[in-house]
């Protein structure tokens, strides 16, 4: 057992696949950097990515494998479809998912449809790792978390970890997984840890994890807003409320059975994310609960998202876009009724 | 020749820049202001120089290193910096931050934080401006990293086919983050891209405000008089980092101290006396300019933060629903 951030969790992820499968390689700005001042010492790998998350490949592994762009994302993306086609196992970094829109087209149509479209004879096992996320001061183009949006494209998987076991574990998973898969890697929690066993297993994509036992309220909760559910839990657990939480982990494909599970338990669903409300992860889930548990259910299911508004840049602005622990407290009370 | 008024606003420009970048460095070590911070040390030559050739009410966009810009394009000083500290008498009120200054009253279409996201919305008002018969001139800043983008490609290949007379400036200050420009070119010159769409372009130093200015006068009227758009590459050096808390472990001592040689701010006062300024001018120059910036600093410290729920304004112009909560 080690204690691992979520950053060098997904770093060992990395190596590990990259040693593993030779078929394996990365794509993206600077997920090295120093390209073309290799000349003088103490230049190569001088970024690993914006927070040093894939520091260390490209000494390890060498430039033939760990690839720095130019910022070309429609090129390397698409570059990194058919390689996968081919036999490759690519896995490319989309700096923030807020940069999504510059090669939206390749995941959307290509990636997503191959498969489909021309008869099942081909797949396309590529992972974009992208990092998601508010609550870094870093305004209305690098702060989105866009779940939804793959979420909503048939042919794509989405996975967002909360923490370094899951997010090593299902980064293993989403590399050797035959489909492209959108790995969110929530820019807070990079440097949050817990225990990582070094011999972790891959987590299935598709099967959700119970954070916390309860009997009283669910409460469904989104990467980051993990947190939030956990510290709600805790102060509701001083006035004898028992919270569930759950954490779906992948959202294509979602564990709805182990919601539907819980919902039966406790009858009251809070649902919380971090995403603008519309055509959210929030109303996906409220609304497949409220289809499949109707008569299970004690209320109707309360939705704790951001507003219907750009991410602000000021911090009293930001922290109310972002849901908080009060929130949810303050929902789970008016559920219970105290 | 150039006035002496002219002479003068570029020196002030030119000072102000530095000592305001130099100032947000400062503070950024201080991690008194939330928020990525992109400065422009080492720009500010171009900011200037293509500045001094627009009036106020041309149009430019800009790109999240756009301190530089903003203060040359006549953006408040006192609003530039409140935006930074994100206060609510900020430029943007506070929604924007360092990387989004811009104020559409002063000429400015927008900072955007994505690379190469600018061209094609200032192809988009040099359009307006020929449809209406209007004869603002309208220039794109953005980076040498940026030409390596399809917006940018797509921006080009349009104005060039419709005979807009925008500017393209690209900034090559040698870096693309931690990617230095001499290895993600393909080709010798950056500006030879152009070549793909028969559109003219020019090389200047960008270290030296004044060859800025005249190259991008003679653009803006070659431009205008041809009816086409014109690419001008200003080559300088970043001597910031990428952001502020950039190790910058990629540039070189040797390097920067090459091109600390250049520094735009040594070179334009090696120039003052060239330009009819003399030491006591240019002293003038330089106090008010620092006064200036202490103020801004000093003002933005005292301004109020939004109230939380002012995230819910101005989303959209109008919407028939409360925004929800
Ligand atoms: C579409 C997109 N991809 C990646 C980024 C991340 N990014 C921000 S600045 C930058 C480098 C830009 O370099 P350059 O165009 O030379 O401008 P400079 O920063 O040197 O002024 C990158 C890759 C981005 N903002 N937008
Ligand atoms: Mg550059």
């Amino acid at each position: 057992m080690t204690i691992k951030t979520v950053k060098d969790a997904i770093n060992d992820a990395l190596v590990q696949s990259f040693e593993e499968d030779k078929n394996v390689i990365l794509m993206g700005e600077d997920i090295a950097g120093g390209k073309g001042r290799e000349q003088y010492q103490g230049t190569q790998d001088a970024w690993g990515g914006p927070f040093g998350v894939t520091q260390g490949l490209y000494t390890k592994f060498g430039g033939e494998r760990v690839r720095d762009t130019t910022i070309a994302e429609a090129g390397f993306f698409g570059a990194a479809i058919g390689a996968a086609m081919t036999g490759l196992r690519p896995i490319v970094e989309l700096m923030y998912v807020d940069f999504a829109g510059v090669c939206f087209d390749q995941m959307m149509n290509q990636a997503a449809k191959v498969r489909y479209m021309f008869g099942g004879k081909q797949k396309v096992p590529m992972v974009v790792r992208t990092v998601v996320g508010a609550g870094f001061r870093a305004g209305s183009e690098h702060s989105q978390t866009l779940y939804s949006l793959y979420t909503h494209i048939p042919g794509l998987k989405v996975v967002a970890p909360y923490d370094a076991y899951d997010a090593k574990g299902l980064l293993l998973s989403s590399i050797k997984d035959d489909d492209p898969v959108i790995f969110m890697e929530h820019k807070r929690l990079y440097m949050t840890s817990c225990e990582v066993p070094d011999d972790l297993k891959p987590i299935p994509l598709g099967k959700g994890r119970i954070r916390r036992e309860g009997s009283d309220v669910t409460i469904i909760a989104i990467q980051r807003m993990n947190l939030f559910a956990e510290e709600a839990a805790n102060e509701l657990e001083k006035i004898n409320i028992s919270c569930e939480i759950v954490d779906p982990r992948t959202y294509s494909p979602l564990d709805e059975e182990l919601i539907f599970q819980s919902v039966k338990k406790t009858g009251n669903v809070i649902v919380v994310d971090e995403s603008n409300p519309k055509c959210s992860l929030a109303s996906e889930i409220s609304s497949l609960i409220s289809e499949k548990c109707f008569s299970d259910l004690k209320a109707a299911v309360i939705k704790i998202t951001a507003p219907h508004t750009p991410v602000p840049f000021s911090p009293p602005m930001e922290d109310f876009y972002i849901p908080s622990t009060k929130k949810i407290i303050d929902a789970v009370k008016k559920l219970k009724d105290v | 020749m150039i006035e002496k008024e002219k002479i003068n606003w570029i020196y002030k420009k030119i000072f102000t820049i530095r000592f305001f970048e130099e100032r947000i460095k400062k503070i950024a070590k201080e991690k008194k202001v939330p928020g990525y911070l992109h400065t422009c040390i080492g720009s500010e030559a171009i900011c200037v120089g293509v500045m001094a050739a627009l009036n106020q009410d041309d149009w430019i966009s800009s790109t999240y290193r756009n301190h530089g810009h903003a203060i040359a394009k006549g953006c408040e000083l006192n609003e530039i910096t409140s935006e930074i500290y994100g206060r609510k008498t900020g430029i943007c009120k506070g929604r924007g931050g360092s990387m989004h200054i811009s104020d559409f009253s002063k000429g400015m279409l927008g900072s955007f934080g994505i690379v190469a996201a600018g061209p094609a919305v200032v192809l988009g008002a040099a359009l307006q401006e020929k449809i209406n018969k209007s004869n603002k001139t309208c220039v794109s800043f953005f980076g040498d990293g940026a030409i390596h983008n399809g917006a940018f490609h797509e921006a080009a290949g349009l104005a060039k086919l419709w005979d807009i007379p925008m500017i393209f400036v690209c900034e090559n200050n040698g870096y693309a983050e931690a990617t230095a420009t001499d290895w993600h070119l393909n080709t010798k010159e950056l500006s030879d891209i152009t070549k793909a769409y028969d559109m003219l372009s020019y090389i200047g130093d960008g270290n030296n405000v004044f060859e800025v200015y005249d190259i991008t006068k003679k653009a803006i009227n070659e431009a205008k008089q041809k009816n086409t758009p014109i690419f001008l590459e200003f080559k300088n050096y970043r001597f910031s980092g990428q952001y502020e808390g950039d190790t910058q472990l990629y540039q070189p001592q040797e390097e920067i101290d090459k091109a600390k040689q250049n520094d735009p701010i040594k070179l334009a006062k090696e120039n003052s006396s060239k330009y009819g300024l003399n030491k006591n001018d240019l002293e003038k120059i330089i106090n008010e300019a620092k006064e200036e910036v202490d103020k801004a600093f000093d003002f933005a410290d005292t301004q109020p933060w939004p109230q939380p729920e002012d995230a819910l304004e101005e989303v959209y112009v109008n919407y028939p629903l409360e925004i929800n909560r």
